[in-house]
């Protein structure tokens, strides 16, 4: 099956997603961040929408509108009283509500919106693919950079600012990051199930070790292994590839679960 | 005020929504001295501690520690180790002990050899270096208060902010953790600030007390500030029994640092 060009490229694709969401999923999952995680992707429907629209690249209006939405997440989570998940909820459905009536004036281009909402991965060309992998490298470039200050964080956000670290910066990039990796997550899975990728692999990889350095490892190897198995199986069954691939991921985790228990 | 104080507070305000926490907040801690904060529950403690730290604006007054002002964020960490409340690590956390030691370091970019150097000195200071590859989140309580004093150490060896460091402990547990930051005091020349709500754990230890209530009502050797007129005040309470009581405690913390001193010459 990878002897075609498309499939050879979805296959990349695929790996580099899988990658950089294991990678970010290990704060995702060591943050409790999930509910951000479904607040920034649906946000992205309404960039994505509004990109359809105005005839801008749609995921390059969807990551503008995921990054916005991320920092607006970060910043008002922590100066309002009303609690990160609040403040989620409320640009979430927004975000998303004007992505439907943007689609639902007819001028959004409803089918195209649809390969946003589920993934599109073998339509893929090799410029998008560049960009992908391009968008891939500045994710992981920020994790690297920022890794064990973004571990502090996770371990105790006050005492982290009580040694200078500036904790609503590294905040507010672990969101940027967020909103870029779900930038990327879209093109295999689509909105709806790239939580999938940010949340599963990296639940399984928790399951089985207890330093960070083997769960991210893990988490990083079970979402290429997802991403990748997925695609092979959608293919020889003839299945949507974005739902085989977060089945894949579930199907592991489950697995995991049963094998630890026994 | 002597020029050489390690922590320097002066007439402090601070107010959190329009709602004054702290005011008239005045004190200073020598170099080398032990220094507890005591007061009723929500008497601004924690908040006091977060105002040295840089964590909260002062609404007036000023705070210098280590001759700089607290509220300079490139200053902040530099020379202070600090002991946050915590009950307990999360059980889950991915990280050993060495790992989350060698954070308290982490701000000062001084290279990770170094850096899990100084991690390992700190763990064999506070009598847990056969723990430090153990997960955090499997560790007893005390054991935990250990790794939170060694990041602590890793990370300053002039001034330990500690915030209810005994909370959750036993009687015994907690006599040896004071014993411990004794003869860490002893050994390294550290200045302390302590918070607690256990007056009489405080005041068997430190050598000065301060005690506030929202607004400083004494402050002073803990002989004089435990019969003063002042506390029954800020707490609203009688406190003659407290004598007594000191006495007690005092004769088992006594116990307990001779059981430290030995086990830190062996």
């Amino acid at each position: 099956m990878f002897e075609h060009a498309f499939m050879q490229r979805a296959l990349a694709a695929a790996l580099g997603i899988g990658v950089v969401c294991g990678a970010l999923g290990f704060f995702v999952v060591l943050r409790r961040l999930a509910f951000v995680g479904v607040g920034i992707s649906h946000a992205a429907i309404g960039g994505v929408a509004l990109g359809l629209l105005l005839g801008v690249p749609p995921l390059l209006a969807g990551g503008v509108f995921g990054v916005g939405v991320a920092l607006g997440i970060s910043t008002l989570g922590r100066r309002s009283r009303l609690g990160q998940d609040t403040v989620i909820g409320v640009f979430f459905s927004g975000a998303m509500a004007l992505g439907l009536a943007l689609a639902s004036a007819g001028r959004g281009g409803q089918q195209d919106l649809f390969a946003y909402l589920f993934g599109n991965v073998l339509a893929i060309g090799p410029a998008e693919l560049a960009w992908l992998l391009v968008l891939a490298l500045v994710v992981a470039g920020g994790l690297v950079a920022t890794f064990r200050a973004q571990l502090f964080l996770a371990f105790d956000e006050e005492l982290a600012s009580a040694y200078g670290h500036p904790v609503g910066a590294l905040d507010a990039l672990l969101l940027v990051l967020l909103a870029l990796t779900v930038v990327i997550g879209v093109r295999l899975v689509g909105v709806l199930l790239v939580e999938a990728l940010l949340v599963v692999p990296a639940a399984t990889a928790a399951l089985w070790a207890t330093h960070y350095r083997a769960r991210l490892a893990l988490s990083v190897g079970l979402g290429a292994a997802a991403c990748a198995a997925g695609l092979a199986l959608a293919w020889q069954l003839d299945l949507a590839v974005g739902a085989t691939v977060a089945l894949v991921a579930v199907a592991g985790f489950f697995a995991s679960l049963a094998l630890r228990r026994s | 005020m002597s020029g050489e104080a390690v922590v320097r507070v002066e007439g402090v305000r601070v107010e959190r929504d329009g709602r004054l926490v702290l005011e008239g907040i005045t004190f200073e801690v020598a170099p080398g001295a032990f220094v507890g904060v005591i007061g009723p529950n929500g008497a601004g403690k924690t908040t006091l501690l977060r105002a040295i730290l840089g964590l909260v604006p002062l609404a007036a007054g000023r705070i210098e520690v280590l001759g700089r002002p607290s509220a300079e964020r490139a200053s902040r960490g530099n020379g202070i180790g600090y002991v946050p409340q915590r009950h307990a690590f999360p059980p889950d956390f991915p990280a050993n002990a060495l790992d989350v030691v060698r954070l308290g370091r982490l701000h000062q970019r001084d290279g990770r050899r170094r850096e899990r150097l100084a991690a390992e000195e700190a763990l064999a200071r506070v009598g847990i270096a056969a723990l430090a590859r153990r997960p955090v989140g499997r560790l007893s309580g005390g054991e935990q208060r250990r790794v939170t004093l060694a990041q602590a150490l890793c990370a300053s060896s002039k001034l330990l902010i500690l915030d209810e460091p005994t909370v959750g402990l036993d009687l015994p547990a907690e006599q040896e953790f004071y014993a411990l930051v004794r003869r860490l005091q002893d050994e390294l020349g550290l200045s302390v600030i302590a918070v607690s709500h256990d007056l009489l754990a405080l005041a068997g230890e430190a050598d000065h007390l301060v005690c506030i209530n929202r607004r400083m009502h004494i402050h002073g050797q803990p002989e004089h500030v435990i019969h003063s007129h002042a506390l029954r005040e800020a707490y609203s309470c009688e406190f003659d029994f407290l004598a007594g009581e000191i006495a007690h405690h005092e004769r088992h913390a006594s116990e307990a640092k001779r059981n430290e001193a030995e086990r830190g010459s062996s």
